[in-house]
């Protein structure tokens, strides 16, 4: 008996997609290993391998590959973002059938680089930069006129975390 | 730390990844008409000054199945702030931890972390334990679950 064509599809498309997610054990130590850092020499490749116990042409290919997958972005620096002047988050409670139009106002903000929903009273939440203070203070006192609701100022007041990546194992 | 002309083309060509090469410190040397070394000697200085904060793979959590993102805010008493702060900074799970500003009577919390996984379930479990091994079950807490992002630009340095 045959199988419909339609269905075969379907099911290779989601084995597919599966797969994609599937990461076997050296590739998991390898995401996991060198989230954290790269040796700085000439050769990082090679001396990820030899830490793995395995060759520096297999750890390429498996980068080339989780890279090709979107898995990794890339093998690279993660740089301060430049802060010329000062940032803040902020966040607004807006009724649930207004909220994708303010949202769209705050993002047409050039000032507004990340803009978010989340599941909560407030429920509109966005990163604001400004070159200082008071055009910081000015554009969330204008997004409070033109919306007209009120803006929850967060700023950052102290880091306590060290960027080690990604944990992969929580 | 003061950036040269040199150190803004290293950044300009290694923002985007490293070539995926035996030699990638070659290769971006030659990009730049400096040698293996000074392009490794660089990277480090940078490092050293905190411009680079890491040099890794940088893995993007949503194309691995990591879909909940949960922030986590907590009303810690200002004298235990610090302490509840570094501990849950210092946590796998966390990643990132941060003191903001209380806006009473509307916002009580004044703690802020960031937790990610591959569903809600898996997120609040990890919230769970958490609240048990760090002893916090007498700090209140909410959990925003993030939902449609409507705009993102991501940071670049040059």
């Amino acid at each position: 008996m045959s199988t419909p064509a339609h269905i075969i599809d379907q099911n290779l498309g989601h084995r597919e997609e599966k797969l994609e997610l599937q990461l076997n054990d050296l590739e998991k130590k390898l995401l996991n290993e060198f989230q954290k850092g790269l040796p700085l020499s000439p050769t990082p490749f090679a001396d990820m391998a030899r830490s793995l116990g395995t060759s520096e042409a297999l750890v390429l290919k498996i980068v080339k590959r989780l890279q090709k997958s979107g898995v990794i972005s890339r093998v690279g620096p993660v740089i301060k973002p430049k802060r010329i002047g000062t940032s803040t988050l902020a966040a607004m409670a807006i009724p649930e059938d207004q909220l994708e139009a303010v949202a769209d106002a705050i993002s047409a903000y050039p000032e507004v680089n990340h803009n978010y929903e989340r599941e909560d009273q407030f429920n509109l939440w966005f990163v604001v930069t400004a070159p200082d203070q008071s055009h910081l203070d000015k554009i969330l006192k204008d997004m409070e006129l033109r919306t007209g609701y009120q803006v929850l100022n967060l700023p950052l007041v102290k880091p306590y975390h060290i960027d080690l990546g990604f944990p992969l194992w929580c | 730390m003061v950036l040269s002309e040199q150190d803004r083309r290293l950044i300009a060509e290694i923002q985007e990844g490293l070539p995926l090469t035996s030699h990638p410190y070659l290769e971006i040397g030659s990009r730049i008409g400096a040698s293996e070394e000074d392009v490794i000697e660089r990277i480090g200085r940078l490092q050293a000054s905190g411009i680079i904060k890491r040099m890794g793979i940088v893995v993007r959590h949503h194309e691995l199945g990591y879909t909940a993102n949960a922030m986590v805010v907590w009303d810690v008493p200002d004298e235990r702030l610090d302490d509840i702060g570094m501990r849950l900074g210092n946590q796998d799970c966390v990643t990132l931890c941060y003191q903001r500003p209380r806006r009473l009577p509307d916002w009580p919390y004044n703690l802020f972390c960031m937790i990610h996984g591959q569903n809600k379930e898996r997120v609040l479990h990890t919230i769970d334990a958490l609240v048990d091994s760090q002893k916090l079950g007498d700090i209140p807490h909410k959990v925003l679950f993030s939902g449609r992002r409507f705009k993102q630009r991501g940071a670049r340095y040059v």
